[in-house]
């Protein structure tokens, strides 16, 4: 991946909706054109994310699975 | 002599101190331990009770009681605001006094912050604390049909399944006042479903569509429009209302930010098995005020409060604590004005809702009353 993040947001050990609420913490605090990435062990939360970033309107840059963790990096559009 | 300070006179604070007082009998008699509440007002209020405060059902003398009645009369109770905390120098520097201590007991709860979404003072009501409770009091006798939103907008919130809970009392209470057929009821939620835990939201969420109360998901407000009523959303919506029931954000006590102890949220980062603060020995946390993932519920506190009695009575002893919190919960969930169902889980079990039935709910009414014996500890 060639973008690289503005903020890494580690919610490792946090379950649903943990990483989310992170996430969108972020997303108010954050200028657009930012790149946040959320760090999740938790599965549904790398389902429930994207889902979340597309009817909020941001992009999703991708979820990329590590060893036992994903990684979901979103751009603030707007 | 050995000094253990309570900070906070709350469920968790108050009960900590009343299950060690019995723990530790011979040690407060040959004076070798005290133990004191530090507290910055002089009683306690059921909070729960703001669910039934609001319709009327209980008043506001039934949920509060001195706290020197409640705490047993070895615990020396000291009604004054802390605003440091100094772990290097073990002190509590409090408006009038400081206070010393060997081993400190966090239990300072959480407060909302409704000033934190510009609009929700001036146009949302809320049942979280008793001024917001008698407010809504007031507006819910005089509303005569029209749209009411009850919105979440902070998670984590105290008491999970209170917003869920007003839904359900509010469509009977306005069936019962005759004016559902006028009314429109609304619930909105920050994440995909109507609530965090599965098993719950299975149940409830079929509940909801039988009494036509409507829901709106992946709907976080930024904003609340006072003008025109309107919440505003970061997914970019908009919502408008006659009623706004809002549960507010929520932070930890400023006292814990102010003493650099705390979270961005103002949360203490706690052990989740010991409840000990990380990083100190002779600190722990419990209640509201910690981080830990599990529900911000009263009944939370009672069973943490049986943990840090007993571990902190160890190491007045000389004993090694071993006893460990297993994420147990356990909370009525009012599904109508006379019908409640209940949920216990903890790390390992997930919920499992039963068949609501009016028997819950009058389980649950009594336990309203019976709750003054558990903040005694005798319950
Ligand atoms: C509407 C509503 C409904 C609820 N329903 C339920 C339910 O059905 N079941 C359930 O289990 N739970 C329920 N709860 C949650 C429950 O009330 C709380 O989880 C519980 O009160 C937490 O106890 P605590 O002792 O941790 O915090 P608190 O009760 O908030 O106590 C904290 C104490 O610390 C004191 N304090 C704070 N800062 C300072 C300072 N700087 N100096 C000195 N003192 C300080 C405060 O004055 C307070 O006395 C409900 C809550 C609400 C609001």
């Amino acid at each position: 991946m060639d973008v690289e993040s503005d903020r890494v947001i580690d919610a490792r050990g946090s379950y649903c909706p943990g990483p989310l609420m992170e996430l969108i913490k972020a997303i108010k605090e954050e200028d657009v054109g930012r790149v946040i990435e959320v760090w999740s062990s938790d599965e549904s939360s790398a389902k429930d994310i994207p889902e979340w970033v597309k009817k909020a309107g941001h992009e999703l840059i991708g979820v990329f699975k590590e060893s036992d963790y994903w990684r979901i990096v979103v751009r603030k559009t707007k | 002599m050995k000094r253990i300070v309570i900070l906070g006179g709350g469920v968790a604070g108050t009960l900590t101190a009343n299950y060690l007082i019995p723990k530790i009998g011979d040690e407060i008699r040959d004076r070798k331990v005290e133990v004191t509440l530090i507290t910055d007002r002089p009683y306690q209020i059921y909070e729960p009770g703001y669910l039934y405060l609001i319709f009327n059902r209980l008043g506001e003398d039934e949920l509060r009681r001195d706290i020197r009645e409640l705490l047993d009369p070895s615990v020396r109770l000291v009604v004054d605001r802390a605003v440091r905390i100094d772990t290097e120098n073990q002190k509590i520097i409090c408006e009038k006094e400081t206070h010393d201590y060997d081993y400190l007991v966090i239990a300072t709860g959480a407060r909302i912050t409704p000033e934190d979404i510009p609009g929700l003072k001036e146009a949302g009501h809320w049942f979280y604390d008793l001024e917001g409770s008698k407010r809504l009091r007031s507006a819910l006798a005089n509303f005569k049909g029209g749209k009411i939103v009850i919105s979440v907008i902070g998670v984590p919130h105290k008491c999970p399944v209170a917003p869920i809970e007003v839904a359900f009392i509010l469509h009977d209470f306005l069936k019962r006042r005759g004016v559902r057929d006028k009314s429109q009821v609304v619930y909105t939620y920050p994440t995909n479903k109507i609530f965090i835990m599965d098993p719950v939201t299975e149940m409830i969420q079929p509940m909801f569509d039988e009494r036509g109360i409507e829901y709106r998901t992946f709907f976080n407000p930024i904003e609340i429009n006072a003008k025109e009523k309107k919440i505003i959303t970061l997914e970019g919506e908009e919502e408008d209302f006659d009623l706004l029931v809002a549960i507010p954000p929520h932070r930890g006590a400023q006292v814990i930010t102010d003493s650099g102890l705390g979270d961005k949220g103002g949360w203490v980062p706690t052990d989740r098995y010991t409840l000990k603060a990380d990083g100190y020995d002779n600190v722990y946390a419990l209640g509201d005020a910690t981080n830990l993932p599990v529900s911000k519920a009263g009944s939370v506190a009672h069973f943490q409060a049986e943990v840090v009695a007993e571990n902190l009575a160890a190491e007045i002893k000389g004993i090694e604590p071993t006893a460990m919190f297993n994420g147990k919960a356990f909370c009525f969930i009012e599904t109508g004005w006379e019908e409640a169902t209940y949920i216990w889980f903890d790390y390992f079990t997930p919920p499992q809702p039963v068949v609501p039935s009016k028997f819950v709910h009058f389980v649950k009414i009594a336990y309203n009353k019976a709750y003054w014996l558990t903040a005694r500890g005798l319950l």
